[in-house]
């Protein structure tokens, strides 16, 4: 295996949206021992379909085989590769930053040239909200360091491909085209039917 | 007790559900062992005769059992347990199919839907205990989702690289009254067909061969023939992994033995200076690689695999064939072109010619005089530890799946269910199980299985070393003889007394003069039973890699000094860390 120094490398991942998937992807990530630097999940456009970014830092290697050990969990549906296309990218920061009435004038100025909105005054702190992406929370947390930052959270990355995805290449989405998400939805849609009764709403 | 189904017996519940379910697929037998939390289950078996249920006396048993069967037939093997300890009884079971990609279903009672979480009465979450050990598994959260989950874990677990699926099921839902309908079985999902690219560049690659050598594993017993076919064709010497044994014809002058840490130096050495390397339904594990950098130093690797994960994982690959053995073999056999190999031929019957017959009385003498009598047909099983290496070096195998043993986790106590689970799903075939006096008692409870079913088939060799034999040999090599609890000598039972209390015939033999008679009249024993060889304590297996070598640094005869040895090993030691 190659030791080439460790990258950051985005992938999303579709999953069943059913009990323990989230642990399922985490174990095999801490089992077989790949960094995550950071995970967020949320529903998507599908009922029954969630999506995972996930950040590994690692080799090409790593991200192959992390990605071929997940094709193989049942839960996933399917994997895109942002490291093979232009993608978009974003995180939410929460910062809360220690003010003082010399520093209060200076802080706002600061948050105002990154677009940042206040979203919660304090006496002695405000809290911001930014989104953008890593260089750009990276370089506000290091403005607002030196007035005292009492805490902060970020929701980790979140990344789509650019374009519509018929422009995308098939090997971005993994071992498939870009229309493979439909009958896997319609899948999960015809099974729920017929096990609960309910009507095909796709 | 009251009847707290509430239900009619004529009524359908969840607990019928999963019997016809697993009718409908055509499973006859399923190994297991009754509990509060899976009770509604048994009281629906009396309903469904066409399934037979075997109680065995451990739920590991049970799972050993399921996985002899499944490893026996290529078909799936099912196991059932209670909650809490009645699950977790199977977790070894569960994680040794895991990694001998063994298709097996795992069934178990939960407490019901209300209580879990709670920490209730024998309530264990064996879904997140098992989640690293299964391929997939499920807790069934509504009633009507039964059937079709039981359907689902089926054809997860035989699909592409089989392994095991479990399916948990809360008693509330074994209760339950069912509506739906029960499940045909899913029809099994074709096998990727490998790529028509991949194909030529590896039957260029072979042609250029001078030295080519084929390694096969367990992924490729179903494709025996085809194996056969494509060495013959292209008269490549093959190498079958300790998985693998059986997937090529041991009296075929072009098989080689097996590979890795107890392979045969023939294997070993070819290995080591191939010039291409045809791998087929293998995973490269580090018992059969030694030292990945010295693994196979001059080939070029051509990986045949189902598994795409596999691809790549340990051994660079030059040329990835993904998808079914059988297919690759055929199309690589119908391009077969001649190649230059006499040469090479030649030097592999020098190696061969070094393979070792075990002349004195020892374990290594037992075992050969045993697996020397059996058939093709026979079921060969063997327990974990210096016996299996040893059936695995001395048995011959001409037929795949006649080969039965633990290889990925290498579990003792495996050997003799296993061979109780073969034996069963092949009534007509003797099912042999060399086990050592170590492994043999962590599951010897299951004689009791023998006699309740009156099993004839099963017939058991103990190789009684008084010792765990394999250990003490690391610590005779390793340790500088410091046997620290490895000796069992003084507290072992007297294993003929002990099959004698489960009405299983009892044979022994302490020397070389009593064991054939022995062996014979524990063979022609209309019933199942147990040959005991009393062997020397202290015998070594050879060839042997030291952990961390390379094969090429294979150490060929019990050495006659131990300081050879630490010299030997310093210096792998020391490579592997300037590697
Ligand atoms: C469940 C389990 N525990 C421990 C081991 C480690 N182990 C491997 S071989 C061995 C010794 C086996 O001794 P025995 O069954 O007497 O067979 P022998 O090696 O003497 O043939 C042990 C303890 C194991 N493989 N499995």
């Amino acid at each position: 295996m190659s030791h080439t120094p460790p990258i950051d490398q985005l992938l999303s991942i579709l999953v069943r949206d059913e009990p323990r998937v989230l642990t399922r992807i985490t174990a095999l990530f801490g089992r077989r021992g790949y960094n995550i630097r950071s995970l967020s999940v949320g529903n998507t456009e599908h009922p029954g379909i969630s999506r995972m970014t996930i950040v590994v830092s690692g080799d090409r290697g790593v991200v192959e085989q992390a990605i071929k050990q997940l094709e193989k969990l049942h839960d996933v549906i399917k994997i895109i590769d942002h490291s093979l296309e232009k993608f978009v990218d974003r995180e939410l920061v929460l910062v809360k930053v220690a003010i003082t009435p010399e520093s209060r004038v200076e802080v706002r100025q600061i948050a105002e040239d990154f677009r940042s909105r206040i979203v919660d005054v304090g006496r002695h702190a405000l809290t911001f909200e930014v989104t953008g992406d890593e260089g750009k929370l990276t370089a506000f947390i290091e403005q607002m360091r030196p007035f005292g930052i009492l805490e902060t959270m970020r929701t980790g990355r979140i990344a789509l491909t650019r374009g519509s995805n018929a422009d995308i290449p098939a090997h971005v989405y993994h071992e498939g085209e870009t229309e493979t998400l439909r009958p896997v939805v319609e899948g999960i849609e015809a099974r729920e039917e017929r096990a609960r009764g309910v009507p095909n709403l796709f | 007790m009251g009847n707290d189904t509430g239900l009619q017996r004529g009524d359908m519940t969840g607990a019928k559900a999963l019997w016809a379910t697993l009718a409908n697929h055509g499973i006859t037998t399923v190994f297991g062992y009754p509990g509060g939390a899976i009770m509604p289950v048994y009281d629906a078996l009396t309903f469904y005769p066409e399934v037979r249920h075997v109680l065995t006396r451990h739920e590991q048993g049970a799972a050993h059992a399921a996985e002899g069967w499944a490893k026996a037939t290529g078909e799936i093997g099912v196991c059932m347990a209670t909650s809490g300890p009645g699950a977790t009884n199977l977790v070894t079971g569960l994680a040794d199919a895991m990694l001998d990609s063994v298709p097996l279903l795992a069934i178990t009672g939960n407490v019901a839907r209300h209580l879990m979480g709670t920490d209730a009465f024998q309530e264990a979450d064996i879904t997140g205990i098992t989640l690293p050990i299964t391929k997939h598994n499920y807790v069934v959260r509504e009633v009507e989702d039964l059937p079709r989950i039981i359907a689902e874990a089926i054809r997860i677990a035989r699909s592409g690289r089989p392994g095991p699926v479990l399916v948990d099921i809360p008693k509330d839902i074994q209760l339950a009254a069912f509506h739906g309908e029960i499940p045909a079985p899913h029809a099994r999902p074709e096998i990727p067909a490998p790529a028509p690219e991949a194909i030529e560049r590896a039957r260029d690659m072979l042609s250029g061969a001078k030295k080519p050598v084929m390694m096969v594993g367990g992924g490729a017993l179903d494709a025996a023939p085809e194996i056969t076919a494509l060495a013959r064709a292209w008269d490549i010497p093959v190498i079958t992994t300790l998985m693998g044994l059986g997937a090529f014809p041991s009296s075929d002058p072009l098989w080689l033995g097996m590979p890795g840490m107890h392979g045969s130096v023939a294997a070993n050495r070819a290995i080591s200076e191939a010039d291409v390397l045809l791998g087929i339904g293998l995973r490269f594990d580090d018992r059969v690689t030694g030292r990945v950098n010295g693994f196979a130093p001059g080939a070029a690797i051509i990986h045949i695999e189902l598994d795409a994960a596999e691809i790549g994982k340990i051994i660079r690959t030059h040329v990835p064939v993904r998808g079914d053995a059988k297919v690759a073999a055929r199309l690589l056999t119908e391009g077969a072109r001649p190649i230059q190999t006499a040469e090479w031929r030649a030097t592999l019957a020098e190696w061969t010619s070094r393979t070792e017959t075990p002349g004195k009385w020892g374990a290594g003498y037992a075992v050969k005089a045993v697996v020397d009598r059996l058939s093709e047909n026979d079921i060969l099983s063997s327990d974990v530890g210096q016996h299996q290496m040893l059936a695995a070096q001395l048995a011959r195998f001409e037929k795949p799946r006649r080969w039965i043993n633990s290889g990925g986790l290498g579990t003792m106590g495996f050997g003799f269910p296993a061979a109780i689970g073969a034996g069963m799903a092949e009534p007509g075939v003797r099912s042999v199980v060399i086990a050592g006096d170590g492994g043999f008692q962590m599951t010897a409870q299951e004689l009791a299985t023998l006699k309740m079913y009156d099993i004839r088939n099963v017939k058991i060799c103990v190789v009684n070393n008084s010792f765990l034999g394999m250990v003490r040999q690391w610590q005779e090599m390793f340790h500088e003889k410091r046997y620290s609890e490895v000796w069992l000598g003084d507290s072992n039972p007297d294993f003929l007394k002990l099959a004698d209390a489960y009405d299983v015939p009892g044979y022994r033999a302490t020397n070389a003069e009593e064991l054939p008679a022995a062996i014979d009249a524990w063979l022609a024993d209309p019933k199942s039973a147990l040959l005991e060889v009393v062997v020397p304590h202290e015998h070594g297996v050879f060839p042997m890699v030291p952990a961390g070598a390379a094969l090429y640094e294979m150490i060929e005869t019990e050495p006659g000094r131990t300081p050879d040895l630490h010299d030997a090993m310093d210096k792998a030691a020391e490579e592997a860390k300037n590697a």
